[in-house]
């Protein structure tokens, strides 16, 4: 049998390349089986990025369903609290092209703003609590509420709700402890000639 | 002499050092306010513990620290507490921070204090409480809480001490000063550290080789002891802890490390003699040595300020020429930083006052593009590719910034200075940094927020889901009902059920025969409530009113009527 096959090298090497190929098939079917990723790891790895305010301004119910919609196609540029740093970073992840934030879902702040009750106006109606989807309202009916500072997003949902308007966004304070040094100017591409130039064209 | 190894790069600055050592330390008249910053540690700010109008005496705790990592400030002399607010402080940014303000009283009263007589029969806890009651912070720029820095590790003991004498940035001579005219203090600085660190293998001393007089000052004290004076050749920035390390015992912090991974403690000239004097005399930090200098200054000195001394007040003694001054640096010329206002005050880290005059210091040239010369990389003392993280700087590349260790930079600025191109690379860095660790904050709140969502939606939907399985388990009863009614009445139909429903008022009801009883009863009462209205009506027509007349004659008729209608009911029952 051996000495038949081995007298055609025609039939040898068909065995031995199906055999081969029998064998990795079924190592990767295995592989495949064994090291299963559960969900989506790339809506994950979106969803870290985003900036969890949960504001909805992107048209989606918090940015975990963005983050989905990112995945299965939909622009990157929606996000106004990320603004575009995470355009940029989100682009750098799936190597796609970084486009500008689009205007459409709103404008990116430079100063984080964060929700302020005023609480003496407060009727303690409970809307804002059920509109903050982070849990960083805190009161009961009839009672007073206030926001706790460290937990707020600044998503500014409660505002809507408010029947007596006694919320406001306010920046947050920039103490010496957020502070940090800022960009230096950038570099003006000059060369000496130039520079003489443009100082005669002042004159 | 012990062996010195070289650290890589570095540069030589010129470095004006001697205008300021012509003279001996000085004293300037008490400041007629002084502005005392509550926070001037790396650490968390304390509590206040005085209020506004308060009377206070020199040495006396204007803070109470609560937490590990607190220090306590305190009154730099007597006086009275006239404002606790927000005053701009020494600060790059110029921003505001709590402050003290005290009116001085001229009388620069101490309070009571006594120092240790005998530190070597303390023990190191004791001594360290001392340290931090005193509010010792790290005196040469950082301003680390000395105490925790000499606090026992439980996993690396410590066996070398490492005393900073470099001072190597340009023009500062404080340490210098403080060595030739303090050397006693100092060594018992030393001695009390020693003991609390119960007793390093190795003590040194590294200074630059261009303080030989600071030099020839300490000999005489450590003939005896086995503290070790080793000189090396002068070079910017060997002064940095890092460097100093590697300078004299040839080892290298980790990237991320502390001087404790190696067993060593590193501490400053200014430090170690608050310590001794907080320990033996028993005197808080409220002064410390700086060096005025500068070519807008007339005088160039060393002066023992207090603690919250404006920085006007120093200038004023020193005859600033405000027209001859480039601007105000607070801290050397490679390291300081500008000052915006002359009001801010002297604090525990202010080692110098610059006022450099035109000529010296010119104002910022602007940055011309990168020539690749590459004479950056050359003087990074610490290995650094400056002209890479530059690039990543600008491109706000924060991964691959953090690839190429920008937490290493020690941003001594040696890159800065031999730019030909004048590009402020430090600043760069400087800025990276803050958004790279504004960055991890935010990603923390992020993680934090997202977390917090999460779970608020796991829990309205448990709430959705307990709110279903309830109006699920009252349809299944009212459809076990139906059931069981179905069951015992088939067919049912709207009829059946009045029917079903006129039966169970019947079986309510009594039977026939008490039923009768009843009516019997009611009739008995009627009747006699009949007869006895009859009698009130006759009586009401005998000798009453009219009015009388016709409400008797009412229920005499009301009481005919229900005899007449129990007398129905009982026939219709009967029948």
């Amino acid at each position: 049998m051996i000495d038949s096959i081995a007298q055609q090298p025609m039939l040898a090497a068909l065995i031995a390349l199906v055999s081969l190929g029998m064998v990795f098939g079924a190592l990767l079917g295995f592989a495949a089986e064994k090291f299963k990723v559960q969900g989506d790891p790339i809506v994950e790895q979106i969803d870290n990025l985003l900036p969890q305010t949960q504001c909805g301004q992107c048209g989606f119910p918090g940015c975990r369903p963005y983050a989905q919609s990112i995945a299965d196609g939909d622009a990157i540029n929606k996000c106004p609290p990320g603004g575009q740093n995470t355009i940029n970073s989100i682009a750098n992840l799936l190597d796609v092209p970084a486009p500008a934030l689009d205007e459409e879902h709103g404008e990116e702040e430079e100063i984080k703003t964060i929700a302020y009750i005023r609480e003496d106006e407060c009727i303690g109606c409970t809307k804002c609590i059920q509109a903050c989807p982070v849990d960083a309202i805190l009161g009961a009916a009839k009672l007073m509420h206030t926001v706790i500072v460290s937990e707020c997003t600044g998503c500014d949902l409660c505002v809507e709700p408010c029947p007596v308007d006694c919320i406001d966004m306010l920046p947050v304070v920039q103490g010496i402890v957020q502070w940090h040094w800022p960009n230096p100017p950038t570099t003006i591409d000059l060369i000496a000639t130039s520079k003489m130039s443009s100082q005669e064209d002042a004159a | 002499m012990s062996r010195t190894w070289e650290t890589p790069g570095g540069v030589h600055p010129p470095e004006n050092k001697s205008q300021s050592m012509t003279q001996s330390i000085g004293h300037l008249p008490i400041p007629g306010t002084l502005v005392i910053p509550l926070h001037q540690h790396i650490g968390s700010p304390s509590k206040i513990d005085v209020t506004i109008g308060q009377a206070v005496l020199k040495g006396q705790t204007l803070t109470r620290a609560t937490l590990s990592n607190n220090l306590p400030v305190h009154a730099s002399t007597s006086g009275t507490v006239i404002a606790i607010d927000d005053q701009p402080v020494a600060h790059p940014s110029g921003l505001t921070a709590p402050c003290v303000t005290i009116a001085s009283d001229g009388r620069d009263q101490w309070i009571e204090h006594v120092g240790v007589t005998d530190f070597r029969r303390c023990g190191p806890l004791d001594l360290l409480q001392i340290i931090t009651d005193a509010g010792i912070a790290g005196m040469g720029g950082a301003g680390f809480p000395s105490a925790i820095k000499l606090s026992p590790s439980k996993d690396k003991a410590i066996d070398t001490l490492i005393i900073n004498a470099t001072e190597c940035e340009p023009y500062i001579t404080a340490d210098d000063a403080a060595m030739r005219e303090k050397a006693q203090d100092l060594i018992q600085g030393i001695e009390v550290v020693c003991h609390i660190l119960n007793d390093p293998k190795r003590v040194v001393i590294g200074i630059e080789d261009n303080k030989p007089q600071a030099i020839k000052a300490l000999r005489p004290y450590i003939q005896e002891s086995s503290i070790e004076i080793v000189p090396f050749p002068t070079k910017y920035p060997s002064g940095g802890e890092k460097q100093l390390i590697y300078i004299l015992t040839g080892r290298e912090v980790p990237s991320g490390g502390l001087p404790i991974d190696l067993g060593m403690v590193c501490l400053n000239i200014g430090t170690l003699i608050a310590i001794k004097r907080a320990v033996i005399d028993g005197e808080p930090l409220i002064s410390r040595i700086t060096t005025v200098t500068g070519g807008a200054c007339g005088v160039n000195r060393n002066y023992e300020v207090l603690i919250g001394t404006p920085i006007s007040h120093l200038l004023t003694h020193n005859e600033f020429d405000e027209k001859n001054c480039s601007r105000l640096i607070m801290g050397g010329p490679m390291m300081g930083f500008s000052l915006t206002s002359t009001d801010v005050p002297v604090v525990k880290t202010t080692s110098c006052i610059l006022a450099p005059g035109h000529s010296e210091i010119p104002a910022d040239t602007p940055a011309q593009a990168c020539i690749r010369c590459g004479l950056c990389a050359e003087a990074c003392p610490v290995s650094l590719l400056p002209q890479q993280l530059f690039w990543y700087a600008q491109a706000k590349d924060q991964e691959r910034l953090e690839a190429h260790n920008l937490f290493d930079c020690i941003e001594c600025g040696a890159c800065s200075y031999v730019c030909p191109s004048n590009i402020p690379l430090v600043q760069h860095y400087r800025s990276s940094k803050g958004e790279i660790r504004k960055a991890n904050i935010d990603k923390i709140d992020a993680d934090n927020a997202r977390q917090r969502f999460e779970f608020r939606k796991l829990r309205l939907e448990q709430a959705d889901e307990q709110r279903q399985a309830k109006r699920e388990a009252r349809r299944l009863v009212t459809e076990q009902a139906r059931a069981t009614s179905n069951t015992s009445q088939p067919g049912s139909s709207a009829a059946d059920i009045i029917a079903a429903a006129q039966q169970r008022v019947i079986t309510k009801q009594a039977s026939p025969e008490q039923q009768k009883a009843k009516f019997e009863r009611a009739l008995l009462a009627a009747q006699s409530r009949l007869q006895e209205a009859e009698k009130r009506l006759i009586e009401a027509t005998t000798n009453g009113s009219k009015q009388q007349q016709t409400i008797c004659s009412a229920s005499v008729e009301s009481a005919r009527q229900k005899v007449d209608q129990t007398q129905y009911r009982l026939r219709e029952l009967t029948d």
